[in-house]
């Protein structure tokens, strides 16, 4: 049985649960889908590679499965169209959770997810543009998807265009300084166009964040810095549709939604367990894995 | 002969008396790299209404305050933020903008290489980092604040062009340049006030090496604030009977290799002179073409692996070896040591 989200996590102060579902029952079943065939993707890809990270890749599925299918506006078949709204991974770790999510929404065909670190894969260890399509930016060196995030913010302000920027940082990332300097750009630039994310997971390689270099009250650190702060369960659909609804009525300075989450979720031996920040399942233990998630979105549509 | 060639013939036309036409005589005439790279900026920006400037809070320093005051739109100061300011250029440049980002030259590469190395330069982005106050001749400030090993640190890494230009004409033609080509460029410019030696006919391409004198005893192979010190170097040795061909290399990367080697074949002993350390910089860009290609003595003024110091810009340039003397020196040593 997967575990369950502990909602004391959240801080009082800037907990955010929308008071009604913000989805239609048919809506949710769809991205619950998608999560599920992300989340198979993920460990299939990790463990034909021997080599990769799944647990902060299946903490971030639900996030990235909300924003790919039905939050951000974007052309799979034209990957550069100028109004596209921009997705960083700041993490850039979390690629196949990335990966996973570019091939179903149609950038490049499946089967080039089993290509995961081969050599002359696009799909590299982090994420390379200029390699596959619809990276939006070359990541994977931790803390530069904010300052990144706020350039593009600038630029789309700069050009008069409307689309909105997502950045997903990790909780251990940022314990980089250069996210705080970020922080203050996003802000003094009032880039109410941006809206970041914490996938807050509480693990980082080392162990527990609390034990390595504590964030508590992260939400409470950015809104000192001016930020407009939302703090939710990352696996809750809704939440996180209702949070980037909020961030898109917020004017004036940008949005951060410290997005609670399981590293490793999904797959019930892999949950909160540092182990799987970065390795790989065994071929057996893949099979669990899958057995565990169970049968994929579009497969469990059909039955 | 096609126009590459006729260009080329050109550039490096025969020497009349006191070298090409676009090789001043007088050079009492001083204008500082950043100075001409803010003037430059101004220009560029009323060209393109792509190009945007960022900088760290020195924007008084690094001259690009002109740009800010025109196109304050177009102008973002960081704040004391350089990993911050790299990445936004990076973002802003995904964008479709063409970004020049300034600092000092020692922060724009030293404390936000890995911005600049994983973030602008693996994904080639056109972002055009112009640095000011390159090398000792910062003067009063110190060692903390003269970089030394930027050259060595931009050089190194893969889709990185490296421009150091020798005066304010140079740096003019070169900012234009660089907001042209296609991906990063590493721009080194310098604080102190120093001789125009070039007119506007100066036949600046990025990836070109500029023949300023001719001669068969021995080549200079020069860059930045060390161009005029080797062109005096030359008239120095020319008193002795010694012809020193003078080469400005004010791109070290992509490096003229084609110059380097007519230089070793034609001349057969080098000195290279750089405001740098000795370690990675110009020297050792030669170095590694001449070894290669056709092996002849060589010599490599420059700073020897040592930090800087305060100072007055001149005093310093004496204290670490960076003289129209030193360079005259090293050439007659190489030249002994020819055909032994």
């Amino acid at each position: 049985m997967s575990t369950q989200l502990s909602t004391q996590l959240l801080d009082p102060e800037y907990a955010f649960r929308p008071a009604q579902p913000v989805l239609s029952a048919e809506e949710r079943n769809r991205l619950q889908g998608i999560a599920l065939t992300l989340r198979r993707d993920i460990i299939e890809m990790t463990a034909a590679a021997q080599s990769g990270h799944p647990g902060g890749s299946l903490s971030a599925a639900d996030i990235v499965t909300c924003l790919y299918f039905s939050i951000l506006r974007h052309r799979p078949q034209d990957p550069h169209w100028p109004d596209r709204d921009r997705f960083v991974l700041s993490k850039g770790h979390a690629a196949p959770v990335l990966y996973a999510a570019l091939a179903e929404a149609g950038y490049f065909p499946r089967e080039q997810l089993q290509t995961l670190r081969r050599l002359h894969s696009p799909l590299q260890g982090h994420p390379d543009m200029r390699k596959l399509p619809g990276v939006e930016a070359s990541t994977g060196s931790l803390g530069q998807g904010l300052s990144i995030g706020n350039g593009m913010a600038l630029a789309g302000k700069l050009d008069g265009r409307d689309y909105r920027v997502y950045v997903l940082m990790g909780d251990g990332e940022i314990q980089e300084g250069m996210v705080w300097e970020a922080a203050m750009t996003s802000v003094h630039r009032h880039l109410d166009n941006l809206t970041a994310f914490v996938d807050y997971n509480q693990l980082q390689i080392d162990g527990r964040v609390t034990d390595i270099k504590s964030l508590t009250h992260v939400g409470r650190r950015f809104a000192a810095f001016g930020w407009h702060v939302l703090e939710i369960d990352g696996h809750d659909l809704d939440a996180i549709h209702a949070a980037v609804q909020d961030a898109q009525r917020t004017k004036g300075r940008p949005t951060l939604i410290v997005a609670h989450t399981i590293k490793g979720k999904g797959v019930p031996f892999m949950e909160d367990q540092v182990e799987w920040h970065g390795t790989a399942p065994k071929p057996d233990q893949a099979k669990e894995a899958l057995a565990q998630l169970g049968a994929g979105g579009k497969e469990a549509a059909q039955a | 002969m096609n126009l590459e060639q006729i260009d080329e013939a050109q550039d490096r036309r025969g020497q009349a008396e006191g070298g090409p036409a676009f090789l001043r005589r007088d050079r009492s005439q001083k204008e500082a790299t950043r100075v001409a790279y803010g003037k430059a900026l101004l220009e560029l920006g009323r060209e393109n209404p792509q190009v945007v400037v960022l900088d760290a809070d020195l924007s008084k320093s690094t001259h690009t305050g002109a740009f800010a005051k025109e196109f304050p739109e177009r102008f973002f100061d960081m704040g004391i933020a350089e990993q911050d300011m790299m990445g936004t250029a990076a973002g802003l440049a995904f964008c479709g903008k063409t970004v020049f980002a300034s600092s000092f030259a020692i922060f724009a590469t030293g404390r936000a290489f890995d911005q600049v190395r994983n973030t602008i330069c693996y994904p080639a982005l056109n972002v055009k980092i112009a640095a000011t106050h390159a090398g000792i001749t910062v003067g009063e400030d110190g060692g903390s604040h003269e970089a030394i090993e930027d050259v060595a640190l931009m050089r190194s890494i893969p889709n990185m062009t490296v421009v150091v230009p020798a005066d304010a004409t140079e740096t003019r033609l070169a900012v234009k340049a660089a907001a042209a080509w296609e991906g990063p460029v590493y721009l080194r410019l310098g604080r102190l006030d120093v001789p125009v030696l070039f007119d506007e006919g100066y036949p600046f391409r990025i990836g070109k090496a500029v023949r300023l004198r001719e001669g068969r005893d021995v080549a200079l192979i020069a860059n930045g604030v060390m161009v005029a010190a080797a062109l005096e170097a030359a008239d120095r040795l020319a008193r002795d009977g010694i012809e020193a061909r003078v080469i400005n290399m004010s791109t070290v990367k992509p490096i003229d290799a084609e110059e380097i080697e007519a230089a070793a074949r034609e001349c057969g002993a080098l000195v290279t002179a750089e405001e740098h350390n000795v370690l990675g910089g110009l020297g050792s860009a030669v170095a590694e073409v001449v070894v290669q290609r056709r092996p002849v003595p060589m010599a490599l003024v420059g700073v020897q692996d040592r930090f800087g110091q305060s100072g007055k810009p001149l005093e310093l340039l004496e204290e670490y070896g960076l003289t129209a003397a030193d360079v005259e020196a090293a050439a007659r040593q190489v030249v002994a040591r020819k055909g032994r």
